[in-house]
């Protein structure tokens, strides 16, 4: 998780011409999908009331970010600043005894606390549903928000557990051999400046 | 990173990263509910030969606030006392299937024994041994330094390292495996490390190590620094007359309320000093200036079980058992961080 955007850009364009990728989103696509989840948000919680957006790392968080932007955006009483957390899942996976081992990324809750508020989780892309299953785990041990939702920007199947989203901003079916690359100017910046969401077949 | 056994191999990328992840697991202590899934159904062992108090208690702290299984094990009381040799206890506690083993031995190299002979599948962490490394200790005053380093430049921690930073070792360093781990390391994090001792409590070849040494305090002090660490006088291993007499250590190299005094009118208001404890009160450090704002020999305490656990997940998480199991581990490649992991 820690690699730097320079590395992932060396790696692509060295192995660039033997991949083939396929833009699935642009900028203007996730920004339109982005502000059709925020409205849907706000309907499904009848306002902006007790509500917070908890970004998973990495960039679940920016997302949350821009969320919480286009919230305040059609709702002047929320401030953008007060409602977006990130929240950490890397010591509740299931896998850590199977990967290399991640660096934990900081959690941060909004000063509110969670305790009686609605979550939204928001992430990129909602795959097998065991980052999804690890974050309700790390929840529960931070309080006990009145109700959990999931934002995700893309569902791309191939679901392990019983986690469905409810506000998704593409369906995406993909083979698992696929691989779908989020990219977003926060975190990826420098060659990859645009927003998009890209599939690129297996090998 | 197998095992955690002297400061001097490891990296300045390991070391910064075993002070990032401690960095993120410290605000765990903080919250409500001090307990992280991610070592659920591990055996951590404790097996120390030697007394101690708080490292013990710190690397028990942080292995059970990871949710592991802790497993005590003191010489005193046990079948070591009967005879029992350092391998068959090893294999003994092979047997319980322990995933960590945290040793602390009274004989320098016991834990590198431990790790390299094969009487033992499991990853092994140093937790002092004999004159030689103690490497959490090490790891949590470098993290203690590098949270003050960071608050006084304003920039965040994570990350960082100790570049430009001037400490003092004062004391015992013959004896001292504290010394030997810090100096080591803080080199390798880029501090500037400065041993003052009495000449009687000097290694031989004490001039081949990256740091300076000085047989005077004063002068040291006069110089600027911006941590000072007292070491413990170690009456246990004081079997020699190093100096002649208790009273004369403390007038010359201990940190006595003259001293701290003149940290002010030096004009060093941000100096730290911190201790590893236990501390000889009155001896190497006065009461003054254990309780003064200065001292960090409690945070010292605090930052040990972050660090502990830090160590505790990198060795037992993922990159310990990629060396098992490579071909299912390498597949992952984490230089592509930007595809949604399959999991």
């Amino acid at each position: 998780m820690n690699t730097s955007s320079e590395a992932t850009g060396d790696v692509q364009s060295t192995s660039a011409p033997a991949v083939v990728s396929r833009v699935v989103l642009s900028a203007a696509d996730i920004d339109r999908a982005l502000t059709r989840i925020a409205y849907e948000i706000l309907e499904a919680n009848k306002g902006s009331q007790d509500l917070l957006l908890l970004g998973i790392p990495r960039r679940g968080y920016p997302l949350a970010q821009r969320l919480a932007a286009k919230l305040a955006a059609s709702d002047p009483s929320v401030d953008p600043g007060a409602i977006v957390g990130q929240l950490d899942v890397t010591m509740f996976r299931d896998d850590l005894a199977q990967h290399p081992t991640r660096a934990p990324q900081p959690t941060e809750l909004p000063a509110s606390g969670i305790d009686g508020k609605t979550i939204v989780l928001v992430d990129d892309v909602l795959y097998s549903g065991r980052t999804i299953r690890a974050a309700l785990d790390a929840l529960v041990d931070l309080g006990r928000p009145r109700a959990v939702r999931l934002a995700v920007l893309v569902d791309r199947g191939h679901r392990e557990l019983p986690i469905r989203a409810d506000h998704v901003g593409k369906n995406l079916p993909t083979s698992s051999s696929e691989k779908v690359r989020v990219r977003l100017s926060e975190i990826d910046g420098g060659a990859a400046a645009n927003d998009e969401v890209v599939i690129e077949a297996g090998a | 990173m197998r095992h955690l056994l002297s400061t001097e191999q490891l990296s300045r990328e390991h070391a910064i990263q075993i002070l990032d992840t401690a960095q993120e697991m410290s605000a765990v202590g903080e919250r409500e509910i001090k307990k992280l899934p991610a070592l659920r159904g591990r055996t951590v062992v404790n097996l120390f030969f030697e007394d101690s108090t708080r490292t013990r208690i710190s690397f028990e702290a942080a292995a059970k606030r990871l949710s592991a299984d802790v497993i005590n094990f003191s010489a005193k009381g046990s079948s070591v006392s009967k005879g029992e040799s350092l391998k068959d206890t090893a294999q003994t506690l092979e047997a319980m299937s322990a995933d960590a083993v945290v040793i602390r031995h009274w004989a320098s190299g016991a834990p590198a024994r431990l790790a390299n002979s094969g009487w033992i599948d499991a990853a092994v962490i140093n937790a002092g041994d004999g004159t030689h490394a103690h490497p959490t200790q090490a790891l949590l005053d470098a993290f203690t330094m590098r949270a003050h380093w960071a608050k006084l430049s304003g920039t965040p921690s994570v990350g960082a390292d100790l570049t430009g930073m001037r400490v003092m070792i004062v004391g015992d360093v013959l004896h001292s495996r504290v010394a030997r781990s810090n100096v080591w390391l803080l080199r390798t994090l880029g501090a500037h490390v400065t041993l003052v001792a009495p000449p009687t409590l000097l290694p031989v070849g004490v001039e081949h190590w990256p740091c300076e040494v000085s047989y005077d305090l004063d002068a040291t002090l006069d110089s600027g620094v911006d941590a000072v660490m007292m070491l413990r006088v170690q009456a246990e291993r004081m079997n020699a007359s190093f100096f002649p007499s208790t009273r004369e250590y403390a007038r010359l190299w201990g940190f006595d309320d003259a001293r701290l005094a003149r940290l002010d009118a030096l004009n060093l208001k941000d100096t730290i000093i911190m201790h590893p404890g236990p501390m000889n009160r009155g001896l190497e450090i006065s009461s003054a200036a254990a309780d003064s704002h200065r001292s960090t020999v409690l945070a010292q305490v605090r930052n040990g079980v972050s660090v502990r656990m830090a160590a505790l997940y990198l060795l037992l998480s993922g990159e310990m058992r990629s060396e098992k199991t490579p071909a299912v581990a390498a597949q992952p490649s984490p230089s592509l961080p930007s595809v949604k992991d399959p999991s």
